[in-house]
This record gives C-alpha cells, structure tokens and sequence, in this order.
C-alpha cells in the first residue's frame, strides 16, 4: 500500500529531544540523590537541592516524557489515520513551543521562581505559555483525527486524546492564579489550604494518570501490537479498561491526603477508587501482555519487544503497589517516606521509561529509513543494566521508607518516643547510596541507547553482530 | 447495549472527545465543589491572622527556595506525631497559605509547629551552616540569606494581590506594609510598632531577627516566618469549644 507523505520530519524532532532531555534528567537525578548523600554538593544559591528537585522532576516527566508522548503520538495519529499530520506550521510551533517552556520552566527553578506546587512549579507566565502550546497540540491532533481515511479511530488514539484534553483541564483548574502585576514573576495560586490541597492532588494524581499514564497506554497500544506484529489481545477489554480508568483515576487524588485537614468524607472516596483503580489498571497490563499470544517465541528473540513487556510487568506492580498504598493504615506508615519515592520511580523508571525506550527502539530505524538498529545486542544490554538500576533503586526506598516509617513511631519501654529525627536520617544514607548506583546504571543504560541511536542514524550496521546470528541461523 | 455502539464513539471523534471530557469532570466535581463550602471544611479557631507583611515576605522565601520539598507543615492526629510535633493541624491554620504548603514528603521534620520551639540565634546558624548545630543534617546551607536585603517595597501589591482572593487584609495593612515589615525587623528598640500590633496583635514577634541591626535581610524575613508558625491558634479556647460541644445543649 502507497504510505501517505507522512510529516515525520516533527516526530524525528522530538524523538532526538526525547533523548536529549532524558539524559539531562536522568544526571540531575542523579545529582540531586547524591546531595542527599553529600550535602557539601548543595552550591547556594542556584544549585541547592530545593531548586533542583522540581529541575529533575520536571525534566523527566515533562520533558523526557512529554517529548516522547509528542513524538509517539504524532507518529500514530499518522500511522492508525493513514494521513498526514495537520498543518506542519502548527505542529512545528508544538515542538519548539514545547522547548521554551521546558527551558524557562528550569531557569526560573534554578533562579528561584517556583510556586512550590508539586509537578506544578512554574510560575504563571510559563502556564500560559504552555496553554497556547497544548492547545496548539489539541488542534494538530484532533484535526489530524479529523482528516483520517480510515472510519475506525484505533484505540492508541483514544488514549492519546483524552490525555491531551485532561491534562488541558488538570492544568487550567490547579494552575488558576493571580499574579503580584503583569511586570512581576510572582503569582498568588487562586486557592488557599484545604482547596489547594485538594485540588494540587487532583491535578498531580492524574499528571500521573494520564500524563504518565493513559499517554503511555497510547503509546503500549500501538508500539506492542506493532513490535510483536499481533493484533491486540482483546478489543471489549480495551473498551472497558479505558472508559473505567479515565473515571476512576479522576477520584483518587484524596490518597494523598490522607490524615491531613481534608474532610474525611474526601479522603475515604479516594481511598475506595484509589483501589478500585487497582482493576482497570491491570486491564491494560493484561491487553498488553497477552498480545503476545501466539508469538511469546518474540519475546525470547527481541529485546526492543521485552522492554515493552518488562515495561507492562512495572506497570502491573506500582499499579498494585499504588492502591496498597493509598489504604489509610497503610499510608500511615507509607506517607513522608522514601516509600512514596521508590514507588513512583517503580512506575516512572520501569514504566514510562521503558514503555519510550521500546517506541524509540522501534521508530528510530523506521524515522531515518534505516532497515535495522545498529546493534541489537546493546539494546539487550541496556535493557539488563537498566533493570538491574530500578532494582537497585526500588529496594533501597523500600527498605530506606519501612524503616524511616518504623522509626518515627518506635516507643522505648518508657512511652517515649525511641529515635530523634536525625537518628533516622542517618539511618538512610547507606540507602541513598545505594539508590545513586541505580540511578547511574539506569543513565549508562540510556547513554548506551543515544549510542546506538547515533551510529544507527548514521547508517551504521553491526556487521559482526548480525553475520554471528545469521551464521547460527544457518547452522540451526 | 452491544458492543457494536461503541462505534459510533470510534467513528465521531467529536462525540468521543465530548464524552471523555464528561466522564473525566464527574471525580473532580464530586470532590472539589463541596470544599468550598468552607464552614463545612474550616473549623472555627480563635488567634488565626494574616501573616504580617515580614512574616509573608518569609514565606515567600520558603516557597522560592521550595522547602517544601523536604519539610511537611501538616502534623497527622497519630500518636507519635502529635508527641514529635505538637497538636494535629487544623485545617484553619492554612487558610491563609496561597497555596498550601502542606508537603509531602518529610526528608527533614515537620515544621506546622517549629514557631517559638528555637531561638532566633539558634535558626540563623542552623539556616547558615546545619551541620554546624546537627553534625548528621543534609539540609542544604542557607548562609546567603543573610546577605540579601529583603524585598519589602513591594509588599503592598502582595498583600493587595491577597485581599483580592480573600485572605482579610484592610486596605490600612496595604498602605502600611512596607512600614509594618521594617518595623517588625527592627523591633521595639528601635521602632514604634504600636501600629504594627493593632494591625496583627500584641503577640506579633517584633525583633531583629538575624541580629545583623544594619540590614533587614532575607534571613530576618523567614526566621520571622518560621517562627510564627503554629502558633497563632490560641487551643485552649478551641478546649472550651470542644467541652460544650460534649455537654450538648444542656446548658
């Protein structure tokens, strides 16, 4: 079939910023995680851990994330729609629109304009800016959905969409706010206390919910199928499981309010579809793994396929480990601890992160019309040191979170309170040491991918590597 | 209903957005509206006042350098916590904090109550060099703070820009914000801060906080914050409160 004149020259864009922006936000993870071993590393003012925490969170979740959710979902509206993406103007306006928020977000981080809202800091003229640059987003993607010659939009593209038009509505409701004059940074959010509170976790919930997730589903129910050349599992579970997923993580929010000033009425709500959620998120992980039926002997032979389904298996535990969490004895232990830490980095560095490095793996010798990727014996070995990181990283804030949990509760036989609270901090440093030796394997694992990226671009093939398989093949 | 239906989604996209967008407002709405009935949110406390224009000057401090990252300021009604900290939080004592500063995350302590638990001397080389006076701390240093003169001329577009979302400034602690912050830097010795206390209270701290009199520095401000916090709530009016309450309408 005659492919459309694809607008691949915005995806290959976003794909190198993908790459780009992950390693920077990989190494201030890495930075940061060794100030809380070091603290002579924190440089004041610019370069203190206060600042640079949100510089991290953001690089990695909007940046590197939203970069390859761009990427990912302009590439599949064309694919699934079999049409061109509307008006090139507008959506090279999206990619480097896109850029300059990212930028001045972390500048005004590192100069100190932050409105300490969690995955919501920047300040308001770099709220709106993103409003036009996501609205631009929403036209480009819609009126491509709009333009499709095919009658059925194909299910990545339901997810697709309802993560741009959420997290269009999350951002306009939690980041209402008046500022000090048109001429100053400073802006006063529009909510004080308990609605704050409330209404900063419904929007950082689901940044969690559909940015890094019902986006990344997207990306699962294309790259998967694709990868493993299956049609997906089950169509009426893909129904189910998106409809109940997009109305049920809007509830959960109050989880991380739990013990607090929130009535409790909120709290318990979000509790009981915090577990709820527990079902349709495993919907998901299931349409996805399952896909590989009738082709498991894939999974054996393809690294770029076992990221995508190592992808799914984090997925399906933080999915698990979330709604655990979320019960209010639970959380009792859980909240203020590194627990909470160690639990979004299960879901942010085995999910997101390697559901994106499968699509990247896939696009990148499709994008520069390359037959195969240069090597694919370091995408295996990117996929080894860099589950071998999360592992690291995950057990040590398991372990670092009980403890820290455990210890702020612990009574002598006196009735006393047992540790001061330094005497818990010094208890987490051999875990925050360990935790930088993950975050440093899970960096070389993607230096190694921006390796292979490079050589395959430039038209590199491993001739060692594929005549060794093809002389085994013969042997065989 | 058949399966088949849900083509007619799959065939409009316009339809399927109009629905996502539904599907998603209903958690939201459920949960959100209600709290703005604030009496059904906000017990009724004696004490709670807007900070003074220094002590905002502070928290302005707290959330540029993003404190919150480490310090939670929400003390939960459990046993060890209310021994470590002091009575649970109300939700009266945020409701002046655009936004709240809840936190989230407690790498350091929590700090709802650290008002008046420390000197002034003590916070100040606390804040200049932690490890000067808690050798285990990882709390980054803060020694600039000294350096950089507070911005206090503009503080009557804060405390305008707050009045307009609510918090209850009179437009007399507008006109006299700047005045009100050098003279709570500065103290009685050297000001008249009689106006000061009529605007915020007699119980306002009114003192050179860094201890550097020639300059009303950054550290002046969020010392002033700092200790200002959690203690605004007077508890045990809040005891009588609750004591009625438990004999009902006896009376």
């Amino acid at each position: 079939m005659e492919h459309p004149n694809y607008n691949y020259d915005v995806v290959k864009k976003f794909t190198l910023a993908t790459v780009f922006w992950g390693i920077v936000g990989f190494a201030a993870g890495i930075f940061i995680a060794l100030q809380m071993v070091f603290p002579d590393l924190n440089i004041e003012p610019y370069l203190s851990f206060g600042r640079l925490r949100p510089l991290h969170t953001s690089a990695v979740i909007f940046a590197f994330g939203g970069n390859a959710l761009f990427a990912t979902s302009y590439y599949v509206v064309q694919r699934t729609c079999h049409v061109r993406l509307w008006n090139d103007g507008l959506a090279n306006f999206t990619f480097w629109g896109y850029q300059f928020f990212i930028v001045i977000a972390a500048l005004g981080y590192v100069l100190g304009v932050n409105q300490s809202k969690e995955y919501a800091q920047p300040e308001w003229y770099a709220d709106l800016w993103l409003t036009v640059v996501w609205v631009a987003y929403l036209v480009v993607y819609f009126m491509t959905i709009v333009n499709r010659k095919v009658s059925h939009l194909y299910v990545a593209n339901w997810f697709y969409l309802a993560f741009i038009i959420t997290v269009a509505v999350l951002h306009l409701g939690n980041g209402l706010a008046l500022p000090i004059g048109v001429l100053d940074a400073k802006s006063y959010s529009a909510f004080s206390g308990v609605q704050s509170a409330m209404i900063q976790w419904w929007y950082a919930h689901n940044a969690v919910g559909f940015f890094l997730t019902a986006g990344f589903l997207g990306m699962m129910y294309y790259f998967i199928p694709k990868q493993a050349e299956r049609p997906i599992y089950s169509y009426r579970l893909s129904i189910v499981h998106f409809w109940s997923l997009i109305f049920i993580y809007m509830w959960a929010g109050p989880h991380h309010l739990h013990y607090t000033a929130l009535p409790d009425w909120a709290q318990t709500l979000g509790m009981t579809f915090s577990i709820m959620l527990w079902m349709p998120s495993w919907g998901g992980m299931i349409n996805g793994v399952m896909t590989l039926s009738g082709a498991w002997n894939k999974l054996r032979e393809d690294p770029v396929l076992q990221f995508m389904i190592v992808a799914l298996a984090f997925y399906g535990m933080s999915t698990f480990e979330g709604p655990l969490m979320s019960i209010r004895y639970v959380n009792a232990l859980s909240h203020y601890t590194d627990w909470t830490i160690g639990h979004v980095h299960s879901g942010a560095l085995g999910w997101v992160g390697f559901i994106s490095f499968g699509a990247l793996y896939h696009l990148v010798p499709k994008l520069w019309g390359r037959e195969k990727l240069y090597s694919t014996k370091l995408v295996s070995l990117h996929l080894w040191i860099a589950t071998l990181g999360i592992v690291f990283y995950i057990a040590a804030m398991w372990v670092s979170g009980i403890m820290q949990g455990l210890m702020w509760r612990d009574y002598n036989e006196m009735g006393f309170l047992e540790y001061s609270f330094v005497e818990s901090v010094m208890a987490m440093k051999p875990f925050y040491i360990i935790r930088v030796l993950g975050g440093v394997l899970y960096l070389a694992g993607a230096l190694i991918m921006a390796y292979n990226f490079w050589r395959t671009i430039r038209g590199d093939v491993n001739e060692k590597e594929y005549n060794n398989n093809a002389l085994q093949g013969a042997a065989a | 209903m058949s399966w088949s239906n849900h083509e007619h989604l799959e065939k409009n996209a316009l339809l399927l957005l109009v629905l996502v967008i539904v599907v998603i407002s209903i958690g939201g709405i459920v949960e959100i509206i209600p709290l703005f009935r604030k009496e059904t949110v906000i017990e009724p406390v004696t004490g709670m006042r807007p900070y003074t224009p220094l002590e905002l000057a502070g928290q302005n401090i707290y959330i540029r350098e993003n404190c919150m990252a480490c310090h939670s300021q929400q003390i939960r009604p459990l046993r060890d916590e209310v021994v470590r900290y002091g009575h649970y939080s109300l939700a009266a004592e945020s409701m002046y904090d655009h936004p709240f500063l809840w936190g989230s995350k407690r790498t350091g302590p929590d700090l709802a109550r650290v008002g008046g638990k420390y000197s002034d001397e003590w916070h100040k080389a606390h804040l200049v060099e932690p490890r000067d006076l808690v050798p285990e701390s990882i709390m980054p240093s803060y020694s600039f703070l000294l350096k950089r003169g507070a911005k206090l001329h503009d503080l009557d577009k804060h405390l305008a820009t707050l009045k307009t979302l609510g918090v209850p400034y009179t437009d007399e602690m507008i006109e006299n914000a700047e005045k009100d912050a050098i003279a709570q830097a500065h103290g009685e010795a050297r000001s008249e801060i009689g106006g000061l206390q009529e605007r915020y209270g007699e119980k306002v701290n009114a003192r050179d906080f860094d201890g550097q009199p020639n300059i009303i520095s950054e550290m002046d401000a969020l010392i002033a914050y700092l200790q200002v916090l959690g203690t605004m709530v007077d508890f045990n009016a809040i005891k009588d409160v609750e004591d009625i309450g438990e004999t009902g309408g006896a009376e």
